[in-house]
């Protein structure tokens, strides 16, 4: 009988650090997207306070916190990080397992959002884009979702198979913002 | 020549660069210009059409004469302004446009046969014969004019973008600039500071003035400094914002290492785009020059790049300065000079009235016109009432007024309006939606005004971003109030020149005028007045008031050019950074990738995916060796292939299969749980869009696989048919194509391998063909599909991305126990030639379900998209190109793609083209050449004999026409 081994996508690749930034990968558990059915998303949403203890998100907004978020995941979908989902959500939504759909990675540092400024074409200052802001922009030419999850941190999705791409990418701006700061 | 105590330069740092090879010293703050003219260095450049000697003229990035290449093989920079390079030890420079040298230039022979070579010449001389233009004229026309050359290498330095947010941009740091930062600053606003210059303060720098009793220079640092030290305020110096956009988008260019002879890590240049929701343009004013003959002789330069050159940079440009003026901007030069210890021979005022306001010998009401000397300015010669005088004289400080630099206003299609006291263009109120201006770029030339006009506007700007400004304490200044009589151009015989850069004089736009092209936009185009580097920052005004009065015109009613961005030259490579070779388009793996790559797979690109070749095995020097045994193997034994780039989408809802129903031409709500059904789908022009099976998970789940190149555009296009056509369906799409690594298993042999893989075993009956359900793999759940893409007993297998690797990695190694293996894209080319299968090579966008013999599967009991448009007139019958199989006949065995047909004997010509191939391969299995082609009428036409012509690679072969379905059209082995 096969025993199968597991990879995570940025295997070999984070984490990275340059000028006080680092990059790295975040096992972030279950993902889970939840699409509610027509006119129950305020059921969903009782449905995941009751079962994760976190709120449907506003839209650009996320919910919970590290282990257990919730994030607005574009028109009419969330995506619930972190927990298994209750069965009582697939009552109310469509639910499919994204466990394995992306690449979760944390850019972490006082820098985080001058590297940021080099890849993504969205006001992402403090005072426009605060903890538990979220958004689906993009970075370079990939599709990615953003999220603050912390002042000097933010939670970086991008498609599973362009990992590398996308290490490569925040990476490049890392340094070349560090060797600025080098002053 | 240095002065001594005089200039912002840091005496104590010396720095060494070299000019064409000769080695030249400067200091830290210079630009190459300054160190250049310290150096007594005046022949800096050859002039693009005749080759004149050329000196530097100002001293900012409006530079027409001064263009040098810096750095030298891959990663020269032709076109460098010397003005705004500035310079670093080891720096290397060089003169461009001369041959084979600057001070020996064969081509300024041009110079001396200018009669010919006016505007217009070439158009009205190289007309015959018509082919010699672009093989003869045109290239020897282009090498002999021009200014600095690519290296025509790849680039190897790094660039960068990037993006910046604020409630207010300060566009420029001269006195307005830095008073309406310092304004909006204090208030708390979060501001963007941004200036071409390297030091801040603009003509605070390079005049001599006082500020709040200090130099001006002084009071700019100090604000500079405030400034630095308030964390709302970002400075960005070395930055030239180069277009006004939509939505207060701005562009701008950041030159980050250029200065620098170690980079350590840093880009070349940024490209920003700067959002803000205010700004206010401070850009300042470009003085004029007057067009007098020889007026480009080395020495010759504005009168404000002169007293920039020493106060800023502590140089004296000539040992004897003589100053022509039509305005009181030219006396301050002499006075400053005067103060710096610089002997001024003498001022010539065209006003007659003109100001005694120093000690140096004045002539008023009188004109230069003409000077002397060729490399370098020897004299000049004055025309005044009394007669023609010559003064000797080493540099000549011009100027001819101030224009107002009004650029970036214009960008969103506003026009200045001409205001006849200041003899200018300037700006009207919201040309650009929440811009302001400031200072001498709308006209106000005191710095009083610059400083009161830069405080009132941060007001301004305040005011509409809902925050308070404190008292606004202007510093005191000077006032003086701006007076000129209009002068553009001396009078006289020779060539006056308006456009340095382009070599046009005051004669070619009169020549343009007289042959009719009145139009400003006209004359342009017609005299190459006002393009290239400089876009005529410093001559636009100057030829259009010469083609006013050659036209009996007045200056407004002529008009301005239109003013596009960028402000000054973007180099594509800050425009594309990061986007060369790979860093073009994301790159996507499949989770056995490094397997492939490990096997030796070369790897093709297919979309952003990178898919497997061939797999060469021992022995094997050719990829159809590969692609033979691949395709045996698969047929005799079994193959594994990584299916993961195809697309996949979970459809649920309890409208899913209405939804399905309606989005493919044949029915899906028919289809049992736990099967799957082949499905065809058309673009609402009634084309095939895509195909791909469907398998249906459960009674409101449906999983769907797409080609791989069509993934993206088919959930774009099921979007949009949930959101707009069936608005009423409660349906929810879902990409499911990175979450699962899906692998093809493919051949008698597959269930044999399956088998000792999943946790419970399958056989025929709970897997027969187009079936689907749940598997598991030591525990982890999969999901499994007994499709065919080959004709053969075959599955997909799909676990969860995480496990792909490990699961490709074990089912290659069982195959090849199994005498199989892993197969590539061209295997699985051919496996689907023999069965017929279609591609995007077939549904390429112009065929219909009908060309491919799909025609039966669009259902007559529903509607679906496409349908009615489908059944137009012209896409179905006898006349369509339909699909048909290629066999050939003759002793040519070769097919190729993109061949086309035509009837035996026929000569191969367009008019008689009656299809094309589409897809060739050779099957081994049934020893041939195949091709999959369109046939006019083709399905009746069954064994009949055409002939496959390849113009371009030249191929022609004898084919039978026959049925796509080349190997088991009974289908048996795939039920297997």
């Amino acid at each position: 009988m096969a025993e199968l081994s597991a990879k995570t996508p940025c295997a070999g690749l984070l984490p990275v650090s340059a000028g006080g930034v680092t990059l790295s990968e975040v096992d972030a558990g279950v993902l889970t997207s939840l699409s509610p059915r027509r006119g129950r998303a305020e059921a969903l949403g009782k449905a995941l306070d009751a079962s994760v203890g976190a709120k449907l998100p506003e839209v650009n907004r996320a919910t919970g916190e590290a282990g257990s978020r919730v994030i607005w995941f574009g028109q009419g979908q969330y995506l619930l990080m972190g927990p298994d989902p209750a069965a009582a959500l697939g009552a109310e939504a469509a639910v499919t397992d994204q466990s394995d759909a992306w690449a979760v990675v944390r850019l972490d540092g006082v820098a985080a959002e001058d590297v940021l400024a080099r890849l993504v074409p969205l006001d992402l200052r403090a005072q426009s884009f605060a903890v538990g802001h979220t958004a689906r922009s993009m970075l370079g030419h990939m599709s990615v979702s953003i999220t603050r999850t912390d002042p000097d941190t933010f939670q970086i999705m991008a498609f599973r198979s362009m990992a590398k791409t996308l290490v490569h990418e925040i990476e490049t701006a890392m340094k070349g913002v560090a060797a600025r700061g080098a002053g | 020549m240095r002065i001594d105590g005089k200039g912002l330069v840091d005496r104590s740092k010396r720095v060494i660069f070299s000019f064409d090879g000769q080695s030249v010293e400067g200091f830290a703050g210079d630009t190459v210009a300054s160190a250049l003219l310290a150096n007594d260095v005046k022949l800096v450049a050859r002039s693009f059409k005749y080759h004149r000697p050329r000196g530097v003229m100002g001293a900012g990035s409006e530079e027409a004469n001064a263009l040098v290449t810096v750095g030298r093989g891959a990663a020269q920079d032709p076109n460098v302004r010397a003005t705004v390079q500035e310079v670093f030890d080891g720096l290397e420079v060089h003169s461009q446009n001369r041959w084979p040298s600057l001070e020996f230039d064969i081509l300024a022979a041009n110079d001396f046969v200018s009669p010919f070579l006016g505007a217009g010449f070439y158009y009205k001389t190289f007309m015959w014969p018509k082919a010699f233009w672009e093989k003869i004229y045109e290239p020897v026309i282009r090498r002999a004019a021009g200014l600095g050359a690519l290296s025509k290498q790849h680039n190897p330095d790094s660039y960068e973008r990037a993006f910046a947010f604020c409630d207010l941009l300060v566009i420029g740091a001269g006195p307005s600039g830095l008073m309406a930062a310092l304004t909006a600053g204090r208030a708390g606003a979060d501001v963007i500071l941004a200036d071409e210059d390297a030091l801040m303060g603009g003509r605070l720098n390079g005049d001599g003035g006082e500020v709040d009793g200090m130099s001006g220079a002084a009071w700019a640092a100090q604000a500079v400094a405030e400034l630095a030290s308030l964390p709302n305020v970002r400075l960005m110096p070395r930055t030239a914002v180069t277009g006004a956009y939509d939505q207060g988008t701005y562009g701008a260019l950041e030159r980050v290492s250029h200065h620098l002879g170690n980079a350590g890590g840093r880009p070349k240049e940024c490209f920003w785009r700067i959002v803000a929701k205010r700004s206010i343009l401070c850009a300042g004013a470009i003085e004029r020059p007057i067009a007098f003959e020889n007026n480009d002789r080395p020495g010759i330069m504005t009168a404000s790049a002169v007293r920039t050159y020493v106060n800023r940079y502590g140089v004296a440009p000539g040992k004897a300065v003589t100053v022509f003026t039509n305005n009181d901007s030219g006396h301050q030069t002499a006075r400053e000079l005067i103060a710096a210890g610089v002997h001024v021979a003498m001022v010539v005022d065209s006003r007659r009235d003109a100001p005694e306001s120093g000690d140096y010998p004045l002539v008023k009401g009188a004109e230069v016109c003409n000077a002397g000397g060729r490399k370098a300015l020897e004299s000049i010669t004055y025309r005044a009432m009394s007669g023609e005088e010559k003064v000797a004289t080493d540099c000549l400080a011009v100027s001819g007024g101030w224009n107002p630099t009004v650029h970036l206003t214009c960008h969103m299609n506003g026009r200045p309006v001409w205001r006849e006291d200041i003899q200018s263009f300037v700006p009207v109120a919201g040309m650009i939606p929440g811009m302001d201006t400031a200072g001498a770029c709308q006209g106000t030339f005191s710095t009083h005004g610059a400083l009161s006009e830069g405080a009132a506007a941060a007001g301004t700007a305040l005011a509409a971003l809902g925050l308070a400004a404190g008292a606004a304490e202007v510093p005191v200044a000077e006032d003086t109030p701006y007076r000129l009589s209009p002068l553009w151009a001396v009078g006289g015989h020779g060539r006056a020149w308006l456009d340095f850069q382009n070599d046009v004089t005051v004669k070619d736009v009169k020549q343009a005028a007289k042959e009719n092209f009145r139009s400003v936009e006209h004359m342009k185009r017609y005299t190459t007045q006002g393009m290239s580097p400089d876009q005529g920052k410093n001559s636009n005004i100057g030829a259009l008031a010469v083609l006013a009065d050659a036209t009996g015109r007045g200056i407004p009613e002529t008009g301005t050019t239109t003013y596009r961005p960028p402000f000054v030259p973007v180099s594509i490579a800050a425009m594309g950074a990061g986007a060369q070779g790979a860093g073009f388009a994301p790159q996507r793996f499949t989770t056995s990738h490094t397997a492939s790559v490990a096997a030796g797979a070369p790897m093709i690109e297919a979309g952003l995916w990178y898919r497997p070749s061939y797999f060469p095995a021992a022995g094997e020097t050719t990829w159809r060796q590969s692609c033979d045994r691949e395709v045996n193997m698969v047929r005799q034994a079994v193959g594994i292939c990584d299916v993961s780039t195809l697309g996949k989408i979970d459809i649920q809802g309890p409208d899913a299969a209405e939804f399905l129903d309606f989005v493919y031409t044949n029915m899906f709500s028919t289809l049992k749980v736990g099967r799957v059904r082949y499905g065809l789908m058309l673009r609402e022009d009634g084309t095939v869009m895509d195909d791909g099976t469907t398998a249906r998970w459960g009674q409101d789940h449906f999983v769907m696989t797409t080609t791989t190149a069509a993934a993206g555009p088919v959930m774009r296009h099921l979007e949009y048919v949930a959101q707009c056509l069936r608005p009423e369906l409660d349906v929810s799409l879902m990409s499911t194509t990175e979450q699962w690594a899906q692998f093809a298993v493919t051949g008698p042999k597959s269930r044999e391998l399956l088998n000792t893989l999943v946790d419970q075993e399958i056989d025929g009956e709970s897997f027969p063909f187009m079936a689907c359900g749940e598997i598991s793999v030591s525990g982890v759940k999969g999901r499994l599909f007994r499709i065919s893409f080959s004709g053969e007993h075959a599955y997909e297998i799909a676990v969860p991305a995480r496990y792909g690797e490990s699961l490709y990695r074990q089912m290659v190694a069982k195959a090849e126990a199994l005498g199989g293996g892993a197969y590539g894209m061209e295997a699985l080319n051919v496996l689907r030639i023999e069965k017929g299968f279609i591609t995007h090579s077939e549904i390429h966008g112009r065929t219909t379900a009908f060309d491919i013999g799909m025609g039966r599967m669009v259902s007559a009991k529903k509607d679906c998209v496409g349908k009615t448009m489908s059944e137009r007139p012209g896409l179905n019958g006898d006349e369509r190109e339909q699909l048909v199989g290629l066999k050939p006949l003759g002793p040519v065995k070769q097919l190729t793609a993109g061949a086309h047909l035509f009837e035996a004997g026929a000569d191969p010509t367009r008019e008689n083209a009656q299809g094309y191939t589409t897809s060739v391969g050779f099957s081994p299995t049934l020893e041939s050449f195949l091709g999959l082609a369109f046939l006019r009428n083709g399905r009746a036409r069954h064994g009949e004999e055409v002939m496959m012509v390849d113009h371009l690679r030249g191929v022609s072969t004898r084919c039978e026409v026959c049925d796509p379905v080349f190997f088991d059209p009974e289908g048996g082995r795939v039920r297997g």
